[in-house]
């Protein structure tokens, strides 16, 4: 994580200035959105992974995973990763972009969009900020199973606000005919596997960093609330439940950090990276950062107490999106499954080579 | 804003394949030799002077340490790729990896030069084994109430009291020992003790053995009479041992020791589940390995934070902390996902069954988030660390 870069500074000013989450917490309207959304645009981070050619900044993968880390840090209050996802998807597929915020599907296991006589049929469930995007660019297929990309208007889509809200504006999505406003065939080198992959890869990068914050609050709470005569923090027992959180921050930061990493070079075209190092990597990192998710929610919430499960405290806006984000792009018992099986394929001796090779 | 926890994406450099299909292809020819069997190599984790020797022929103890003394000053990735190798296979590094690990480091820093230039190139041959004497009957996590006494003596300290669970000393050359030379004082209570290097021949010490639970007798307790300590052999400052400990602990705790010490009843699990596992099997096992190449992961992260002279001792904590327990729990939720699998077939020609790798799992697993420093006082290093203490 290149701390020092350019991008993930102007990522960190943005992100502290405009999306404090108390202060987006205790907000009466929406207004913060506009700002928010319109300080990322102008600062190209939106299409950060879109080449300038294209219209986009030319970023490094690198880059842009930093920036989804630092969205996460601060529960991704605006559709980046979403935009950043559709932009790549698009540009990679040839279609120009549309004007401004964007979202991205089908993300949730079981879900297809069917193409048939240039026309989309199906559902796509949780889309994020579905009703802040003006499109949808969406992997859908065809008759015999070839991945196109297509450009949908959301006005195409019948849409239904999810009724628990685990983050991210979340919205059922049913197209029934829905006529795209561009189409291309998936290119051999990004398609729907490549697609969801890198959908999981972002959603690690977030999570890690949602958790990182969840830890500050906890470590900062404990610290400020007495009981029994002294901060909270004094107690071992506390001590030790935030030292089991700081374990799965750092599995979470780890799992991050290595995916992203391997799928940078991956699609730099690094020749020492094999398809199965790749599905490994990013299969261990949405497996564990999900579990980290999980546990860590739990923990962070026994550490605050009753005021963590309050509305006008900043931790539900953390847990709500980290619930919501572990089951984006295959949840953890998806991917284990596969990671599984294919594990089992190469037999038990196959299975320290491949652990080994970086 | 952020706590400072970082485990950056290191990548064990290119070269060091070549060296890990070195050590493979050597630890292939050990066992065609007859010197372990891979099969059941799980159990004796044994001590071998000979292979010892052999791996010190191919330069592989001391691999990162100063030339002057024999040393190789090699990468400590280099390092890693040699020692999780071993662990993995359970290699017979009884008798030299203590001395590799930590025993070496703490000489170079702290011992006098004709100590080093004397003990450095033994450990190097393989020719002198260490044992660690820590604990005391009355003083575990509690390394400061360390109650053996070294007194002094002309031309150095007399030693009385025992040491506890001190794995090897029965058979190594030398301790590396924490006596209490002073009392602690009302503003520092770990003020007063002393690291020495005990040469294991020397008058006044015996060991008796302690059978574990599992059916091995590497522990011992050892009782200093009257032994006679040369000054020389002090390590770092008189009374002020505690000063030396905490930048070791990064080596100590952070190795590929601390999650593979039960690897061996993964692949034996994996051997029984065959290679289309049901769904439910299928997806415990690929948890199990999204779990262990995390941890595998953040262990290589923090072995290129110390190459790079980095002190990561809060990672270091963490990844000893998470490794252990998972290693630990590890016998249990293969008994689970292997439940409705017969596990009594032996693995391959005289190998053992699953079911016995299993059981012998299941009696060392409570050992491995004690030694080393307990599950407790390591979730109190990484809470200090987080600020709280």
């Amino acid at each position: 994580m290149s701390d020092d870069s350019i991008v993930v500074e102007t990522t960190r000013r943005i992100f502290a200035d405009l999306a404090d989450p108390q202060t987006l917490t205790s907000a009466t309207d929406d207004a913060w959105k506009a700002g928010l959304w319109s300080a990322l645009e102008a600062a190209g981070l939106t299409l950060a992974w879109v080449p300038e050619a294209a219209g986009g900044a030319g970023a490094e993968m690198a880059d842009g995973f930093d920036v989804l880390r630092i969205s996460g840090q601060y529960a991704a209050p605006a559709p980046i990763a979403e935009t950043l996802l559709a932009a790549l998807t698009l540009a990679r597929a040839g279609i120009a972009l549309p004007e401004g915020a964007m979202t991205v599907g089908p993300i949730r296991d079981g879900d297809v969009l069917r193409l048939a006589d240039g026309k989309i049929t199906g559902r796509a469930r949780a889309v994020p900020f579905a009703a802040e995007a003006a499109h949808l660019a969406a992997m859908v297929e065809d008759a015999s199973g070839v991945a196109h990309v297509a450009l949908i208007p959301l006005g195409e889509a019948a849409a239904t606000a999810r009724d628990a809200d685990l983050g991210a504006a979340r919205a059922d999505l049913h197209f029934d005919g829905a006529v795209p406003a561009a189409l291309a065939p998936a290119p051999a080198d990004f398609g729907a596997e490549d697609f969801r992959r890198l959908g999981a890869v972002i959603r690690v990068q977030q999570m890690a960093g949602g958790l990182e914050t969840a830890l500050d609050l906890c470590t900062r709470y404990v610290q400020e609330r007495v009981a029994f005569g002294k901060p909270i923090g004094k107690f071992q027992a506390v001590q030790q439940n935030l030292a089991r959180l700081a374990g799965e921050v750092a599995a979470a930061l780890t799992a991050a950090s290595s995916s992203a990493d391997t799928l940078a070079r991956w699609t730099e075209g690094d020749a020492d990276i094999t398809p199965e190092d790749l599905f490994l990597e990013c299969a261990a990192a949405k497996i564990r950062a999900g579990e980290a998710a999980n546990e860590g929610a739990a923990i962070a919430h026994q550490a605050h107490g009753a005021i963590g499960f309050t509305n006008e405290y900043v931790l539900q806006r953390f847990t709500r999106t980290l619930f919501g984000w572990r089951d984006d792009f295959g949840g953890e018992a998806r991917w284990a499954l596969n990671l599984g099986n294919a594990m089992a394929a190469r037999g038990a001796d196959a299975l320290w080579p491949a652990l080994t090779r970086r | 804003m952020q706590t400072a926890i970082r485990f950056d994406p290191e990548r064990l450099p290119p070269r060091t394949r070549a060296l890990r299909e070195e050590v493979r292809e050597f630890l292939r020819e050990e066992a065609a030799a007859g010197t372990f069997d891979p099969a059941r190599a799980y159990k004796a984790r044994g001590f071998d002077r000979g292979f010892s020797h052999r791996v010190a022929e191919k330069g592989w103890i001391g691999l990162t340490w100063p030339k002057k003394y024999g040393g190789q000053e090699r990468s400590f990735l280099d390092r890693y790729v040699v020692s999780e190798e071993f662990t993995a296979a359970c290699a017979p590094v009884g008798c030299h990896f203590v001395a590799d690990r930590q025993s070496g480091p703490v000489i170079i820093r702290y011992a006098r030069e004709e100590v080093k230039e004397e003990v450095l190139p033994k450990i190097i041959a393989g020719d002198a084994c260490f044992c660690i004497g820590m604990s005391e009957p009355g003083s575990g996590s509690d390394l400061f109430a360390a109650a053996t006494k070294a007194e002094r003596v002309e031309g150095g300290f007399r030693v009385n009291g025992t040491k506890i669970w001190t794995s090897n000393a029965h058979r190594a050359d030398y301790m590396i020992a924490l006596f209490r030379t002073s009392a602690p004082t009302r503003e520092n209570r770990r003020h007063g003790l002393t690291q020495f290097l005990v040469d294991m021949k020397t008058p006044g010490i015996k060991c008796s053995p302690i059978r574990n639970m599992a059916g091995g007798s590497e522990f011992n307790e050892v009782h200093f009479t009257d032994m006679f300590v040369p000054e020389t052999m002090v390590l770092g400052e008189v009374d002020d041992a505690w000063k030396q400990a905490t930048a070791e602990l990064a080596y100590e705790r952070s190795g590929p020791e601390r999650f593979l010490d039960t690897y061996f009843v993964l692949t034996a699990m994996m051997k029984v589940l065959g290679e289309n596992p049901d769904p439910r099997t299928a997806e415990s096992l690929g948890r199990l390995v999204a779990q262990l190449h995390t941890m595998r992961r953040m262990s290589v992260s923090v072995a290129g934070m110390l190459e790079q002279g980095k002190e990561p001792v809060l990672e270091a904590s963490i990844v000893k902390d998470l490794g252990t327990v998972w290693e630990q729990a590890l016998p249990g939720r293969a008994r689970d996902i292997a439940a409705f699998h017969d596990g009594s077939a032996p693995l391959g020609a005289n190998a053992p069954s699953f079911e016995d790798v299993l059981d012998y799992a299941t009696l060392v697993a409570p050992k491995l988030t004690i030694q080393g420093g307990t599950t407790e006082i390591l979730r109190g290093i990484i809470a200090r660390g987080l600020g709280l203490r």
